[in-house]
Protein backbone atom coordinates (compact mmCIF):
# COMPACT_ATOMS: atom_id res chain seq x y z
CA UNK A 1 0.00 0.00 0.00
CA UNK A 2 2.13 2.58 -1.24
CA UNK A 3 0.15 5.58 -0.09
CA UNK A 4 2.66 8.55 -1.21
CA UNK A 5 2.25 7.10 -4.47
CA UNK A 6 -1.37 7.00 -4.10
CA UNK A 7 -1.47 10.89 -3.20
CA UNK A 8 1.29 12.09 -5.61
CA UNK A 9 -0.93 10.55 -8.42
CA UNK A 10 -4.16 12.00 -7.00
CA UNK A 11 -1.87 15.24 -6.90
CA UNK A 12 -1.09 15.39 -10.52
CA UNK A 13 -4.61 14.27 -11.84
CA UNK A 14 -5.73 17.38 -9.73
CA UNK A 15 -3.17 19.27 -11.71
CA UNK A 16 -3.97 18.16 -14.79
CA UNK A 17 -7.44 18.78 -14.40
CA UNK A 18 -7.51 22.62 -13.27
CA UNK A 19 -10.80 23.29 -14.08
CA UNK A 20 -12.21 20.97 -11.53
CA UNK A 21 -10.73 23.34 -8.82
CA UNK A 22 -11.45 26.40 -10.69
CA UNK A 23 -14.19 26.27 -12.06
CA UNK A 24 -15.72 25.47 -7.95
CA UNK A 25 -13.59 28.34 -6.63
CA UNK A 26 -15.04 31.43 -10.00
CA UNK A 27 -18.44 30.45 -8.66
CA UNK A 28 -17.34 30.97 -4.80
CA UNK A 29 -16.51 34.30 -5.50
CA UNK A 30 -18.91 35.48 -8.44
CA UNK A 31 -21.79 34.66 -5.18
CA UNK A 32 -19.84 36.74 -3.23
CA UNK A 33 -19.91 39.58 -5.50
CA UNK A 34 -23.41 38.66 -6.24
CA UNK A 35 -24.10 38.79 -2.84
CA UNK A 36 -22.40 42.13 -1.83
CA UNK A 37 -23.43 43.90 -4.60
CA UNK A 38 -27.28 42.79 -5.12
CA UNK A 39 -27.83 42.72 -1.20
CA UNK A 40 -30.20 45.43 -0.23
CA UNK A 41 -29.16 44.92 3.41
CA UNK A 42 -26.76 48.10 4.80
CA UNK A 43 -23.16 47.64 5.91
CA UNK A 44 -23.88 47.46 9.26
CA UNK A 45 -26.47 44.57 8.85
CA UNK A 46 -24.69 42.53 6.43
CA UNK A 47 -22.26 40.96 9.19
CA UNK A 48 -25.54 39.42 10.61
CA UNK A 49 -26.25 37.16 7.08
CA UNK A 50 -22.67 37.35 6.34
CA UNK A 51 -21.82 34.20 8.49
CA UNK A 52 -24.65 32.36 6.70
CA UNK A 53 -24.02 33.29 3.44
CA UNK A 54 -20.39 32.28 3.24
CA UNK A 55 -21.33 29.09 4.38
CA UNK A 56 -23.89 28.92 2.27
CA UNK A 57 -22.41 29.51 -0.72
CA UNK A 58 -19.46 26.98 0.55
CA UNK A 59 -21.74 24.20 0.37
CA UNK A 60 -22.61 24.92 -3.04
CA UNK A 61 -19.08 25.22 -4.45
CA UNK A 62 -18.22 21.81 -2.66
CA UNK A 63 -21.85 20.41 -4.24
CA UNK A 64 -20.25 21.93 -7.99
CA UNK A 65 -16.80 20.55 -6.84
CA UNK A 66 -17.98 17.03 -5.61
CA UNK A 67 -19.93 16.70 -8.97
CA UNK A 68 -16.77 15.47 -10.86
CA UNK A 69 -15.65 13.87 -8.14
CA UNK A 70 -15.96 10.17 -9.56
CA UNK A 71 -17.52 11.05 -12.63
CA UNK A 72 -14.68 10.42 -14.88
CA UNK A 73 -13.03 7.66 -13.69
CA UNK A 74 -16.50 5.82 -13.57
CA UNK A 75 -17.13 6.92 -16.96
CA UNK A 76 -13.24 5.68 -18.22
CA UNK A 77 -13.35 2.34 -16.92
CA UNK A 78 -10.41 3.65 -14.70
CA UNK A 79 -12.87 3.40 -11.07
CA UNK A 80 -13.91 -0.46 -11.99
CA UNK A 81 -10.66 -1.26 -12.11
CA UNK A 82 -9.44 0.63 -9.28
CA UNK A 83 -11.79 -0.84 -6.79
CA UNK A 84 -11.46 -4.23 -8.18
CA UNK A 85 -8.04 -4.83 -7.67
CA UNK A 86 -6.94 -2.09 -5.23
CA UNK A 87 -5.45 -3.96 -1.58
CA UNK A 88 -7.40 -1.32 0.44
CA UNK A 89 -9.97 0.66 -1.80
CA UNK A 90 -11.14 2.59 0.96
CA UNK A 91 -7.69 4.44 1.05
CA UNK A 92 -8.11 5.09 -2.60
CA UNK A 93 -11.34 6.92 -1.73
CA UNK A 94 -9.70 8.79 1.47
CA UNK A 95 -6.84 9.66 -0.20
CA UNK A 96 -9.10 11.20 -3.49
CA UNK A 97 -11.74 13.11 -0.79
CA UNK A 98 -8.57 14.70 0.61
CA UNK A 99 -6.86 16.36 -2.22
CA UNK A 100 -10.41 17.33 -2.83
CA UNK A 101 -10.96 19.08 -0.13
CA UNK A 102 -7.30 20.08 -0.26
CA UNK A 103 -8.95 21.90 -3.98
CA UNK A 104 -11.96 23.15 -1.98
CA UNK A 105 -11.68 23.38 1.43
CA UNK A 106 -8.40 24.36 2.52
CA UNK A 107 -8.34 26.86 -0.33
CA UNK A 108 -11.49 28.40 0.65
CA UNK A 109 -10.19 28.24 4.68
CA UNK A 110 -7.16 30.19 3.13
CA UNK A 111 -8.85 32.83 1.40
CA UNK A 112 -11.40 33.63 4.12
CA UNK A 113 -10.26 36.49 5.10
CA UNK A 114 -10.46 38.00 1.63
CA UNK A 115 -14.50 36.44 1.53
CA UNK A 116 -14.97 37.86 4.98
CA UNK A 117 -14.07 41.36 3.40
CA UNK A 118 -16.44 40.78 0.19
CA UNK A 119 -19.03 39.84 2.37
CA UNK A 120 -18.76 42.38 4.87
CA UNK A 121 -18.14 40.51 7.82
CA UNK A 122 -16.52 42.66 10.72
CA UNK A 123 -12.08 41.89 11.31
CA UNK A 124 -13.08 40.53 14.42
CA UNK A 125 -14.95 37.51 12.85
CA UNK A 126 -12.11 36.60 10.35
CA UNK A 127 -9.87 34.27 13.16
CA UNK A 128 -13.22 32.48 13.76
CA UNK A 129 -14.40 31.83 10.51
CA UNK A 130 -11.43 30.09 9.41
CA UNK A 131 -11.14 28.45 12.20
CA UNK A 132 -14.64 27.21 11.20
CA UNK A 133 -13.78 26.88 7.79
CA UNK A 134 -11.27 24.49 8.71
CA UNK A 135 -13.30 22.43 11.40
CA UNK A 136 -15.96 21.99 8.88
CA UNK A 137 -15.31 21.62 4.98
CA UNK A 138 -13.24 18.12 5.55
CA UNK A 139 -16.78 16.89 6.43
CA UNK A 140 -18.34 18.57 3.64
CA UNK A 141 -16.14 17.03 1.47
CA UNK A 142 -16.12 13.37 3.40
CA UNK A 143 -19.96 13.36 3.33
CA UNK A 144 -20.05 14.71 0.09
CA UNK A 145 -18.25 11.90 -1.48
CA UNK A 146 -21.04 9.57 -0.35
CA UNK A 147 -23.45 11.57 -2.38
CA UNK A 148 -21.08 11.96 -5.10
CA UNK A 149 -20.27 7.88 -5.39
CA UNK A 150 -24.42 7.08 -5.00
CA UNK A 151 -24.99 9.32 -8.02
CA UNK A 152 -22.05 8.63 -10.29
CA UNK A 153 -24.06 6.57 -12.45
CA UNK A 154 -27.33 8.77 -13.17
CA UNK A 155 -26.62 11.26 -15.98
CA UNK A 156 -28.90 13.23 -14.26
CA UNK A 157 -27.24 13.22 -10.90
CA UNK A 158 -27.10 16.33 -10.07
CA UNK A 159 -30.51 16.93 -8.27
CA UNK A 160 -29.78 13.58 -6.70
CA UNK A 161 -26.79 14.63 -5.27
CA UNK A 162 -28.19 18.08 -4.00
CA UNK A 163 -30.97 16.18 -2.09
CA UNK A 164 -28.85 13.73 -1.04
CA UNK A 165 -26.12 15.61 0.40
CA UNK A 166 -28.06 18.60 1.76
CA UNK A 167 -29.42 16.34 5.09
CA UNK A 168 -25.72 15.61 5.69
CA UNK A 169 -24.69 19.56 5.54
CA UNK A 170 -26.91 21.58 6.89
CA UNK A 171 -25.52 20.87 10.44
CA UNK A 172 -22.12 22.31 9.35
CA UNK A 173 -24.05 25.08 8.15
CA UNK A 174 -25.85 25.74 10.62
CA UNK A 175 -22.68 25.30 13.32
CA UNK A 176 -20.37 27.51 11.03
CA UNK A 177 -23.02 29.74 10.40
CA UNK A 178 -23.64 30.13 14.31
CA UNK A 179 -19.77 30.41 14.72
CA UNK A 180 -19.28 33.01 12.77
CA UNK A 181 -22.35 34.97 14.38
CA UNK A 182 -20.56 34.36 17.90
CA UNK A 183 -17.34 36.44 16.47
CA UNK A 184 -19.36 38.92 15.30
CA UNK A 185 -21.44 39.80 18.61
CA UNK A 186 -18.23 39.21 20.12
CA UNK A 187 -18.96 36.22 22.48
CA UNK A 188 -17.46 32.78 22.72
CA UNK A 189 -17.44 30.74 19.82
CA UNK A 190 -15.70 27.64 21.08
CA UNK A 191 -19.51 25.59 21.17
CA UNK A 192 -20.42 25.12 17.45
CA UNK A 193 -16.45 24.92 16.89
CA UNK A 194 -16.39 22.24 19.09
CA UNK A 195 -19.88 20.66 16.84
CA UNK A 196 -18.11 21.50 13.84
CA UNK A 197 -14.86 19.10 14.87
CA UNK A 198 -17.29 16.01 15.96
CA UNK A 199 -18.89 16.25 12.68
CA UNK A 200 -15.75 16.19 10.77
CA UNK A 201 -14.20 13.71 13.09
CA UNK A 202 -17.61 11.47 12.62
CA UNK A 203 -17.48 12.33 9.05
CA UNK A 204 -13.92 10.77 8.64
CA UNK A 205 -15.20 7.68 9.93
CA UNK A 206 -17.95 7.08 7.90
CA UNK A 207 -17.80 9.02 5.01
CA UNK A 208 -14.92 7.07 3.07
CA UNK A 209 -16.47 3.33 4.08
CA UNK A 210 -19.86 4.36 2.93
CA UNK A 211 -18.87 6.44 -0.23
CA UNK A 212 -16.53 2.87 -1.05
CA UNK A 213 -19.91 1.14 -0.73
CA UNK A 214 -21.90 3.50 -2.77
CA UNK A 215 -19.14 3.17 -5.60
CA UNK A 216 -20.03 -0.54 -5.81
CA UNK A 217 -22.97 -0.65 -5.89
CA UNK A 218 -23.09 2.55 -8.57
CA UNK A 219 -20.83 0.33 -10.47
CA UNK A 220 -22.78 -2.68 -10.53
CA UNK A 221 -25.55 -0.33 -11.82
CA UNK A 222 -23.88 -0.16 -15.16
CA UNK B 1 -61.06 27.91 22.37
CA UNK B 2 -60.00 31.24 23.52
CA UNK B 3 -59.09 32.19 19.91
CA UNK B 4 -57.04 29.66 19.42
CA UNK B 5 -59.50 27.18 17.52
CA UNK B 6 -58.71 27.48 14.59
CA UNK B 7 -55.06 26.54 14.73
CA UNK B 8 -56.50 23.55 17.00
CA UNK B 9 -58.49 22.12 14.42
CA UNK B 10 -56.12 22.64 11.52
CA UNK B 11 -53.55 20.57 13.67
CA UNK B 12 -55.79 17.74 14.53
CA UNK B 13 -57.79 17.65 11.28
CA UNK B 14 -54.08 17.34 9.79
CA UNK B 15 -53.73 14.27 11.47
CA UNK B 16 -56.95 12.81 10.98
CA UNK B 17 -56.50 13.26 7.24
CA UNK B 18 -52.96 11.80 7.56
CA UNK B 19 -54.03 9.13 9.90
CA UNK B 20 -57.08 7.80 8.07
CA UNK B 21 -56.15 8.86 4.74
CA UNK B 22 -53.45 6.48 5.00
CA UNK B 23 -54.91 3.37 6.36
CA UNK B 24 -57.99 4.13 3.41
CA UNK B 25 -54.98 4.43 0.97
CA UNK B 26 -53.55 1.30 2.02
CA UNK B 27 -56.54 -0.75 2.32
CA UNK B 28 -57.26 0.36 -1.28
CA UNK B 29 -54.27 -0.72 -2.76
CA UNK B 30 -54.02 -4.06 -0.66
CA UNK B 31 -57.73 -4.88 -2.95
CA UNK B 32 -56.38 -3.37 -5.94
CA UNK B 33 -53.23 -5.77 -5.79
CA UNK B 34 -55.74 -8.40 -5.35
CA UNK B 35 -57.89 -8.07 -7.71
CA UNK B 36 -54.85 -7.48 -10.30
CA UNK B 37 -53.69 -11.10 -9.27
CA UNK B 38 -56.59 -12.46 -9.38
CA UNK B 39 -57.26 -11.60 -12.42
CA UNK B 40 -53.76 -12.52 -14.10
CA UNK B 41 -54.59 -16.03 -12.39
CA UNK B 42 -58.10 -15.83 -14.45
CA UNK B 43 -56.57 -15.27 -17.85
CA UNK B 44 -54.06 -18.23 -16.93
CA UNK B 45 -56.17 -20.68 -16.19
CA UNK B 46 -58.37 -19.64 -19.19
CA UNK B 47 -55.73 -19.76 -21.43
CA UNK B 48 -54.83 -23.34 -19.61
CA UNK B 49 -58.26 -24.52 -20.50
CA UNK B 50 -58.31 -23.31 -24.11
CA UNK B 51 -54.89 -25.20 -24.49
CA UNK B 52 -56.03 -28.45 -23.19
CA UNK B 53 -59.44 -28.22 -25.07
CA UNK C 1 -38.24 -20.48 20.23
CA UNK C 2 -35.29 -18.96 20.45
CA UNK C 3 -33.52 -15.17 18.85
CA UNK C 4 -31.44 -17.39 16.72
CA UNK C 5 -34.32 -19.63 15.05
CA UNK C 6 -36.16 -16.23 14.93
CA UNK C 7 -33.55 -14.83 12.93
CA UNK C 8 -33.00 -17.20 10.41
CA UNK C 9 -37.28 -17.75 9.60
CA UNK C 10 -36.91 -13.68 9.34
CA UNK C 11 -35.20 -15.11 5.59
CA UNK C 12 -38.57 -16.13 4.42
CA UNK C 13 -41.00 -13.61 3.80
CA UNK C 14 -43.71 -16.24 3.51
CA UNK C 15 -43.34 -16.93 7.28
CA UNK C 16 -43.27 -13.41 8.21
CA UNK C 17 -46.35 -12.91 5.95
CA UNK C 18 -48.24 -15.71 7.82
CA UNK C 19 -47.31 -14.83 11.42
CA UNK C 20 -47.83 -10.94 10.70
CA UNK C 21 -51.65 -11.23 10.37
CA UNK C 22 -52.53 -11.05 13.88
CA UNK C 23 -50.11 -8.82 14.56
CA UNK C 24 -51.60 -6.50 12.11
CA UNK C 25 -54.58 -6.60 13.38
CA UNK C 26 -53.70 -5.98 16.85
CA UNK C 27 -51.90 -2.71 16.40
CA UNK C 28 -54.98 -1.92 14.26
CA UNK C 29 -57.30 -2.58 17.06
CA UNK C 30 -54.78 -0.68 19.90
CA UNK C 31 -54.16 2.49 17.60
CA UNK C 32 -58.36 2.97 16.98
CA UNK C 33 -59.04 2.58 20.84
CA UNK C 34 -55.90 4.63 21.54
CA UNK C 35 -56.01 7.48 19.32
CA UNK C 36 -59.56 8.09 19.69
CA UNK C 37 -59.17 8.03 23.44
CA UNK C 38 -56.07 10.42 22.54
CA UNK C 39 -58.06 12.73 20.53
CA UNK C 40 -60.62 12.99 22.62
CA UNK C 41 -58.55 13.36 25.74
CA UNK C 42 -56.51 15.99 24.35
CA UNK C 43 -59.45 17.56 22.68
CA UNK C 44 -61.67 17.80 25.72
CA UNK C 45 -60.12 16.91 28.97
CA UNK C 46 -56.47 17.91 29.18
CA UNK C 47 -56.22 20.99 31.05
CA UNK C 48 -55.02 24.28 28.91
CA UNK C 49 -51.34 25.45 29.14
CA UNK C 50 -50.94 28.46 31.76
CA UNK C 51 -49.11 30.31 29.41
CA UNK C 52 -50.27 29.31 25.84
CA UNK C 53 -53.70 28.63 26.87
CA UNK C 54 -55.86 26.44 24.12
CA UNK C 55 -53.08 25.82 21.00
CA UNK C 56 -50.72 24.01 23.46
CA UNK C 57 -52.90 20.84 22.50
CA UNK C 58 -51.76 21.14 19.37
CA UNK C 59 -48.19 19.53 21.23
CA UNK C 60 -50.54 16.06 21.66
CA UNK C 61 -50.45 15.75 17.81
CA UNK C 62 -47.28 17.25 17.06
CA UNK C 63 -44.88 15.60 19.60
CA UNK C 64 -46.27 11.93 18.69
CA UNK C 65 -45.75 12.35 14.66
CA UNK C 66 -42.50 14.12 15.18
CA UNK C 67 -41.59 11.12 17.47
CA UNK C 68 -42.86 8.28 15.11
CA UNK C 69 -41.26 10.14 12.13
CA UNK C 70 -37.87 10.14 13.23
CA UNK C 71 -38.41 6.53 14.97
CA UNK C 72 -39.45 5.27 11.21
CA UNK C 73 -36.49 6.81 9.75
CA UNK C 74 -33.87 5.03 12.85
CA UNK C 75 -36.35 1.72 11.90
CA UNK C 76 -35.02 2.12 8.45
CA UNK C 77 -31.29 3.02 9.16
CA UNK C 78 -30.85 0.04 11.69
CA UNK C 79 -32.85 -2.02 8.68
CA UNK C 80 -30.71 -1.09 6.38
CA UNK C 81 -27.70 -2.81 8.39
CA UNK C 82 -29.35 -5.54 8.63
CA UNK C 83 -29.89 -5.68 4.93
CA UNK C 84 -25.83 -5.31 4.44
CA UNK C 85 -24.56 -7.50 6.91
CA UNK C 86 -27.30 -10.16 6.97
CA UNK C 87 -28.51 -9.68 3.35
CA UNK C 88 -32.02 -10.26 4.38
CA UNK C 89 -34.58 -9.17 2.10
CA UNK C 90 -37.21 -8.98 4.39
CA UNK C 91 -35.38 -5.72 5.75
CA UNK C 92 -36.07 -3.93 2.31
CA UNK C 93 -39.45 -4.70 2.14
CA UNK C 94 -39.41 -3.17 5.82
CA UNK C 95 -37.60 -0.27 4.51
CA UNK C 96 -39.91 0.19 1.07
CA UNK C 97 -42.86 -0.03 3.86
CA UNK C 98 -41.60 2.49 6.45
CA UNK C 99 -40.86 5.30 3.13
CA UNK C 100 -44.72 6.56 3.12
CA UNK C 101 -45.81 6.53 6.10
CA UNK C 102 -42.55 8.17 7.70
CA UNK C 103 -42.19 10.83 4.81
CA UNK C 104 -46.12 11.87 5.62
CA UNK C 105 -45.88 12.20 9.36
CA UNK C 106 -42.79 13.84 8.96
CA UNK C 107 -44.68 16.48 6.73
CA UNK C 108 -47.57 16.56 9.24
CA UNK C 109 -44.97 17.30 11.81
CA UNK C 110 -43.51 20.22 10.31
CA UNK C 111 -47.32 21.50 9.68
CA UNK C 112 -48.39 21.09 12.74
CA UNK C 113 -45.41 22.51 14.16
CA UNK C 114 -46.02 25.61 11.87
CA UNK C 115 -49.56 25.92 12.81
CA UNK C 116 -48.63 25.50 16.78
CA UNK C 117 -45.96 28.49 16.24
CA UNK C 118 -48.21 31.05 14.98
CA UNK C 119 -50.94 31.67 17.84
CA UNK C 120 -47.93 30.89 20.45
CA UNK C 121 -45.45 32.70 19.78
CA UNK C 122 -46.62 34.72 16.15
CA UNK C 123 -44.34 33.22 13.68
CA UNK C 124 -45.39 29.81 11.66
CA UNK C 125 -41.56 29.20 10.82
CA UNK C 126 -38.25 29.99 13.14
CA UNK C 127 -35.11 28.95 12.12
CA UNK C 128 -34.32 26.60 15.52
CA UNK C 129 -32.33 23.47 16.07
CA UNK C 130 -35.81 21.18 16.26
CA UNK C 131 -37.42 22.75 13.73
CA UNK C 132 -34.02 22.42 11.10
CA UNK C 133 -33.94 18.96 12.31
CA UNK C 134 -37.15 18.14 11.01
CA UNK C 135 -37.06 19.45 7.65
CA UNK C 136 -33.31 17.55 7.42
CA UNK C 137 -35.22 14.69 8.36
CA UNK C 138 -37.94 15.45 5.80
CA UNK C 139 -35.06 15.61 2.85
CA UNK C 140 -33.55 12.80 4.54
CA UNK C 141 -36.81 10.83 3.65
CA UNK C 142 -37.31 12.14 0.10
CA UNK C 143 -33.33 11.49 -0.81
CA UNK C 144 -34.45 7.68 -0.73
CA UNK C 145 -37.51 8.21 -2.11
CA UNK C 146 -35.73 9.76 -5.10
CA UNK C 147 -32.90 7.55 -4.90
CA UNK C 148 -35.08 4.23 -5.02
CA UNK C 149 -37.51 6.12 -8.30
CA UNK C 150 -33.84 6.47 -10.01
CA UNK C 151 -33.06 2.70 -9.17
CA UNK C 152 -34.67 -0.12 -11.14
CA UNK C 153 -33.11 -3.99 -9.81
CA UNK C 154 -34.49 -4.99 -6.71
CA UNK C 155 -31.13 -5.61 -5.16
CA UNK C 156 -29.37 -2.28 -5.85
CA UNK C 157 -31.85 -0.56 -4.81
CA UNK C 158 -32.44 -2.04 -1.60
CA UNK C 159 -28.40 -1.52 -0.89
CA UNK C 160 -28.63 1.86 -2.48
CA UNK C 161 -31.67 2.85 0.33
CA UNK C 162 -29.93 1.17 2.88
CA UNK C 163 -26.54 2.79 2.72
CA UNK C 164 -28.42 6.39 2.39
CA UNK C 165 -30.69 5.53 5.50
CA UNK C 166 -27.61 4.10 7.39
CA UNK C 167 -25.77 7.49 7.18
CA UNK C 168 -28.45 9.28 7.70
CA UNK C 169 -29.85 7.70 10.96
CA UNK C 170 -25.82 8.58 11.78
CA UNK C 171 -27.15 12.52 11.44
CA UNK C 172 -30.24 12.18 13.43
CA UNK C 173 -28.74 12.45 17.22
CA UNK C 174 -25.93 14.87 16.27
CA UNK C 175 -29.04 16.81 15.56
CA UNK C 176 -31.11 16.23 17.85
CA UNK C 177 -27.87 16.88 20.37
CA UNK C 178 -28.35 20.19 19.11
CA UNK C 179 -31.47 21.36 20.50
CA UNK C 180 -29.82 21.26 24.17
CA UNK C 181 -26.87 23.51 22.74
CA UNK C 182 -28.98 25.84 20.44
CA UNK C 183 -30.84 28.55 22.64
CA UNK C 184 -33.59 29.49 20.78
CA UNK C 185 -37.36 29.65 20.21
CA UNK C 186 -38.04 25.82 20.47
CA UNK C 187 -39.20 25.08 23.67
CA UNK C 188 -36.67 22.05 25.15
CA UNK C 189 -37.47 18.55 24.84
CA UNK C 190 -41.01 18.40 27.13
CA UNK C 191 -41.09 14.17 26.87
CA UNK C 192 -38.26 12.04 26.58
CA UNK C 193 -38.37 8.27 27.91
CA UNK C 194 -36.05 8.19 30.58
CA UNK C 195 -36.56 11.78 32.09
CA UNK C 196 -38.99 13.00 34.36
CA UNK C 197 -41.07 15.25 32.50
CA UNK C 198 -41.51 18.54 33.63
CA UNK C 199 -45.46 18.24 32.90
CA UNK C 200 -47.66 17.05 35.46
CA UNK C 201 -49.64 14.05 34.73
CA UNK C 202 -52.59 15.51 34.01
CA UNK C 203 -50.78 16.78 30.64
CA UNK C 204 -48.31 14.01 29.94
CA UNK C 205 -50.87 11.25 30.32
CA UNK C 206 -52.81 12.08 27.27
CA UNK C 207 -49.68 12.96 25.58
CA UNK C 208 -48.48 9.09 26.47
CA UNK C 209 -51.42 7.59 24.90
CA UNK C 210 -51.10 9.38 22.01
CA UNK C 211 -47.77 8.50 21.28
CA UNK C 212 -48.38 4.97 21.68
CA UNK C 213 -51.52 4.85 20.11
CA UNK C 214 -49.10 6.85 16.89
CA UNK C 215 -46.62 4.16 17.13
CA UNK C 216 -49.15 1.57 16.94
CA UNK C 217 -50.83 2.77 14.24
CA UNK C 218 -47.63 3.00 12.61
CA UNK C 219 -46.47 -0.66 13.08
CA UNK C 220 -50.00 -1.43 11.79
CA UNK C 221 -49.26 0.61 8.90
CA UNK C 222 -45.59 -0.69 8.24
CA UNK C 223 -46.78 -4.23 8.44
CA UNK C 224 -50.05 -3.75 6.03
CA UNK C 225 -47.50 -2.21 3.46
CA UNK C 226 -44.84 -5.03 4.19
CA UNK C 227 -47.49 -7.96 3.71
CA UNK C 228 -48.43 -6.11 0.38
CA UNK C 229 -45.12 -6.00 -0.92
CA UNK C 230 -44.41 -9.23 0.23
CA UNK C 231 -47.14 -10.67 -2.30
CA UNK C 232 -46.11 -8.58 -4.90
CA UNK C 233 -42.49 -9.20 -5.18
CA UNK C 234 -43.81 -13.25 -4.65
CA UNK C 235 -46.67 -13.03 -6.82
CA UNK C 236 -45.28 -15.83 -9.22
CA UNK C 237 -44.95 -18.72 -6.43
CA UNK C 238 -46.87 -21.19 -5.83
CA UNK C 239 -48.18 -20.28 -2.29
CA UNK C 240 -49.08 -16.44 -3.11
CA UNK C 241 -51.17 -17.89 -6.51
CA UNK C 242 -52.81 -20.72 -4.18
CA UNK C 243 -53.56 -17.74 -1.74
CA UNK C 244 -55.10 -15.16 -4.56
CA UNK C 245 -56.77 -18.21 -5.60
CA UNK C 246 -58.04 -18.79 -2.71
CA UNK C 247 -59.55 -15.64 -1.95
CA UNK C 248 -61.12 -15.88 -5.55
CA UNK C 249 -62.99 -18.85 -4.52
CA UNK C 250 -64.01 -17.80 -1.31
CA UNK C 251 -65.33 -13.98 -2.35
Amino acid sequence: MNLTGLLSREWRALVRNRGAVLNPMAFLFLAVMLFAVGSPVSDNETARYGGAMLWLIVLLTNMLSLDSLFRRDFDNGVLEQVLSTAQAPFMVVLIRVLVQWLGTGLLITLLAPLLCLLLGLPSEAIFTSMLALLLGTPALSLLGAVGAAMTVGFSRGGILLGLLVLPLFLPVLVFGASAINQAVLHMDATAPLAWLAFISMLALSVGPLAATLGLKISLQLQ
Amino acid sequence: MGGHGLYVWLAYGATALVLVGNAYAVRRARVRQLQRLQWGERLQAETQDSQTE
Amino acid sequence: MGLKEFWHKLGSPRWFYQISLPWVVGFGLAALVLLAVGFVWALAFAPPDYQQGNSFRIMYVHVPAAMAAQSLYIGMGVAGFVLFVWRMKLADVFITACLPFGMLLTALALFSGGVWGRPTWGTWWEWDGRTVSTLVLLFLYIGIYALREAIVDTELRGRASALVAMVGTINIPVIKYSVEWWHTLHQPASFTLTEKPSMPPEMWLPLLVMVIGMYCFAAHNVLSRMRMEIIERESGTQWVRALVSGQRAAG
